[in-house]
């Protein structure tokens, strides 16, 4: 019945659609990537990028509201827009920007490492998990290990821990607190690989003036020093800074 | 949250779980099962109607309506349901907003896809960018409920056309011989008649359409199984009060729980219905019944 | 490049013949039918094998839950009740998990967490649940005249069964069968979706389309040819079916030939 009522409403504020109050921002993420994004205890979205969101939107002064969406139709529904921009620790790769704008990169590029269950595990010529559809699939796949493909990040690390895959390959970011919190079960193995050209907030390419105004906004952080405490706060000291 | 559990490092076994399993996560999960329910609620009658258009329209004696309705039928039951919702939401959406820009953008002078975006005015978007996070649940819901009854629509269609055939040639030439129009015919005697023939075939796409429903997260509707995998998951310290490691099976065996139990209730209920719609009627069914009463 | 390489590239690129790279830009129309095409290879055989191997145990489970003897019945009644009652998805979701238990205990299980035999045994139950509920349903309407006309003949026991109970059944549960087929085709398509890890890109034609929808951004293009693939297997499995059904009835009368198509409707799954 409250749904009822409620489309009964929404059929009302459609009917006086003219009303132009301030355009809200739609924020689309996918809340399934820590520290990046992620669905907090309280069911909400937050994290690095939710944090920087917000306060991009209150330098901006736009009014932002939260959307996520499955990784695997993220860019699709953001040129339908569906919403209006995305930040999802995403890469800015050239694949991408043909279809969509990137702002400047709000994170600086980032390295990508291998995870294991011992320090001699094959990650060179053995099996390697990683996220289907990623930068790190990609590069797997192109390699000499052999490519197994999950469709959550989560079923990679845990491919990892019942022995199915020698290593995960995943943003280095993502897999520190995993090693961390695992009390020794997993480590770091090889060379971290940088992949990408750093994280930015992608953007309808129809959309040039709020590109701008968020690039102004990143600049503006960047600046007073407010975006590497972010930084700091959420990926620890190692992180790289602007 | 209970005020208990300000402090969940501290907690342990019945207290770290009780509080862990009150968090706004978790309601949210709860209430998902709602949400699933209000799907079924609202789509099984939805794709009824469809199916039922599409029946009588594969009936029509008009050649191009039989068509289509023949065509709505092979194509979609043709289809993997999750290929069809892989991208029929995104094309439902963009239809929608198509036509209200045509409707209320008439002096709009810029394309509506530009490279690859597709743009329509601000009035026409659906929802209204400015309007409230609900609206914007509601209206992907609603795009849910009519994707699922357009795909079931078309095979409850051909259940429909099935029994519509199957009400005997007898019945239908007796109301002809008392003087019925078609319409009367198919109104007074098919219609009610058909029932019988299609609830097995009904029944099971009930079933059908339960055991469906956890492809909805593919609809963007965060579902049973959306939360499951969320809270299954692997949870490090940072990032919440409740570190845990993979519970995905807990959870998941929690929703096989539940599908079962909906499945059981589900049978017996249509088992009820289908003896009540048996009374009577002029089948193997209804001659054991009045057998079984006299 | 032309699309007869395309083709000789990328036609058995499933299988992990040819070209060991997917196409990583400039895709063209040809690249996404071939691969796509490619893909349906693993749904036809998850569903070729999963629907014969499930034929015979689902005439084994419809004669189970018709026995009398609760030991015999209570199991099969069980076993639909189990798969029949769950999603798929679920059901891949399990068997996975307790393929990787069985194998750290055994290493005969190593296999198993592969998609062609994990999820071919997986679909291989369903598909034995699902048609052992319609054989079921159609060996309680068989008409008593034949069985008595079979009694009357002297057949007992096996021969019986296998002479007249069972072919009767079949013609009975054919069209609702025909139906079962078809959705068993549909659920190949979930194999690699949930549960079962892609390896080496090797994947079914939900995959590639997958694949292609995320490089090129541009879902309307590869969820059409794979809907397009689909809809001819449909008709393919529905006329296979259809000459088997006429095989099945072939001693009727023309006129009562048509009788059995609105079960085709009221048993379906």
């Amino acid at each position: 019945m409250k749904l009822h009522l409620a489309t009964a409403a929404a059929a009302l504020t459609l009917a006086a659609s003219a009303v132009s109050a301030q355009d809200v921002i739609r924020m689309g993420t996918e809340g399934a990537y820590p520290p990046y994004n992620f669905i907090n205890d309280a069911g909400e979205v937050d994290g690095f990028e939710i944090e920087l969101g917000n306060e991009l939107c209150a330098r901006a002064e736009l009014e932002c509201e939260w959307v996520t969406n499955e990784w695997d139709s993220i860019i699709p529904n953001l040129v339908s827009s569906n919403y209006d921009t995305i930040m999802a620790g995403m890469s800015i790769t050239d694949e991408r920007d043909e279809v969509i704008d990137f702002t400047q990169d709000y994170y600086p590029p980032t390295e990508s490492a291998y995870v294991a269950a011992s320090e001699d595990a094959d990650w060179e010529t053995g099996v390697v998990a990683a996220q289907a559809t990623t930068i790190q699939a990609a590069h797997v796949a192109e390699g000499d290990a052999a490519l197994l493909e999950f469709a959550t990040p989560e079923e990679t690390v845990a491919a990892v821990r019942n022995g199915e895959a020698d290593a995960v390959f995943a943003d280095y970011d993502f897999l520190k607190p995993v090693v961390e919190s695992s009390g020794g079960e997993l480590v770091f193995v090889g060379e971290p690989v940088p992949l990408g050209g750093g994280i930015g907030m992608g953007l309808r390419e129809s959309d040039a003036e709020l590109k701008d105004t968020f690039d102004e906004a990143i600049t503006a952080m960047k600046e007073d020093g407010t975006l590497n405490e972010m930084l700091v706060k959420w990926f620890g000291d190692e992180i790289g800074q602007y | 949250m209970m005020p208990a559990c300000t402090d969940p490092d501290a907690l342990e076994g019945l207290a770290w779980l009780a509080c862990y399993l009150t968090t706004g996560k978790h309601m949210a999960f709860y209430t998902s099962f709602g949400t699933v329910l209000l799907l079924l609620a609202i789509t099984a009658p939805a794709a009824l109607a469809f199916g039922f258009g599409g029946a009588v329209m594969a009936r029509s004696r008009i050649a191009p309506v039989s068509w289509i309705g023949r065509t709505y039928i092979a194509i979609v039951r043709g289809v993997p349901d999750i290929a069809f919702f892989l991208f029929f939401v995104i094309a439902l959406d963009q239809a929608f907003e198509w036509l209200r820009h045509q409707a209320k953008c008439p002096d709009w002078d810029q394309p509506i896809r530009q490279g690859n975006d597709f743009v329509v005015c601000a009035e026409a978007k659906l929802p209204l960018s400015t309007a409230p996070q609900w609206v914007h649940e509601t209206y992907g819901f609603a795009l849910a409920v009519l994707t699922f009854a357009i795909v079931f629509g078309a095979f409850a269609a051909n259940v429909l056309y099935g029994a519509m055939r199957a009400v005997p040639r007898a019945q239908i030439e007796t109301a002809e011989a008392y003087g019925m129009t078609e319409r009367q015919t198919f109104r007074r005697i098919l219609v009610p008649q058909m029932w019988v023939y299609a609830l097995p075939g009904l029944s099971n796409l009930w079933m059908v359409l339960i055991k469906a429903t956890p492809l909805l997260f593919l609809l963007g509707v965060r579902d049973i199984v959306y939360w499951a995998r969320e809270l299954g998951g692997t949870k490090t310290p940072q990032f919440t009060d409740y570190p845990h490691g993979d519970w995905r099976m807990w959870y998941f065996l929690a929703l096989l729980v539940f599908y079962l139990a909906f499945t059981k209730v589900s049978e017996v209920v249509l088992a009820r219905i289908m003896a009540r719609l048996t009374k009577g009627q002029a089948t193997a069914g209804g001659e054991a019944q009045r057998k079984a009463a006299a | 490049m032309s699309c007869w390489e395309t083709i000789a590239d990328y036609g058995l690129r499933s299988l992990g013949i040819g070209e060991r790279l997917l196409p990583r830009s400039d895709f063209t129309l040809c690249q996404q039918v071939v691969l796509i095409g490619s893909g349906m290879i693993w749904n036809i055989y998850f569903g070729v094998l999963a629907l014969v191997t499930g034929f015979a145990l689902a005439t084994a489970v419809a004669v189970g839950k018709a026995q009398s003897n609760p030991l015999i019945r209570k199991p099969s009644e069980w076993f639909i009740f189990l798969f029949r009652g769950s999603p798929l998805f679920i059901q891949f979701f399990f068997a996975y998990f307790a393929f990787l238990s069985l194998k750290s205990a055994y290493p005969f299980f190593d296999p198993f967490t592969s998609a062609w035999l994990g999820a071919t045994i997986v679909l291989f139950l369903n598909t034995a649940a699902y048609s052992g509920e319609i054989f079921y349903g159609a060996l309680l309407s068989v008409p008593k005249g034949d069985t008595e006309a079979a009694d009357a003949y002297g057949f007992s026991g096996w021969r019986k069964f296998r002479r007249i109970t069972w072919p009767t059944m079949l013609r009975l549960a054919w069209p609702a069968y025909t139906n079962e087929a078809i959705f068993l085709f549909h659920a190949t398509a979930l194999v690699f979706v949930s549960g079962f890890p892609a390896r080496q890109q090797k994947g079914d034609a939900l995959y590639y389309a997958s694949y292609f929808a995320d490089k090129t951004f541009n879902p309307f293009v590869p969820y059409p040819i794979l809907a397009g693939y689909f809809i001819l297997l449909t008709l393919v499995v529905i006329s296979i079916f259809g000459v088997v059904n006429r095989r099945l009835n072939r001693h009727l009368p023309q006129e009562r030939r048509t009788r059995p198509r609105f079960r085709a409707a009221t048993l379906m799954r």
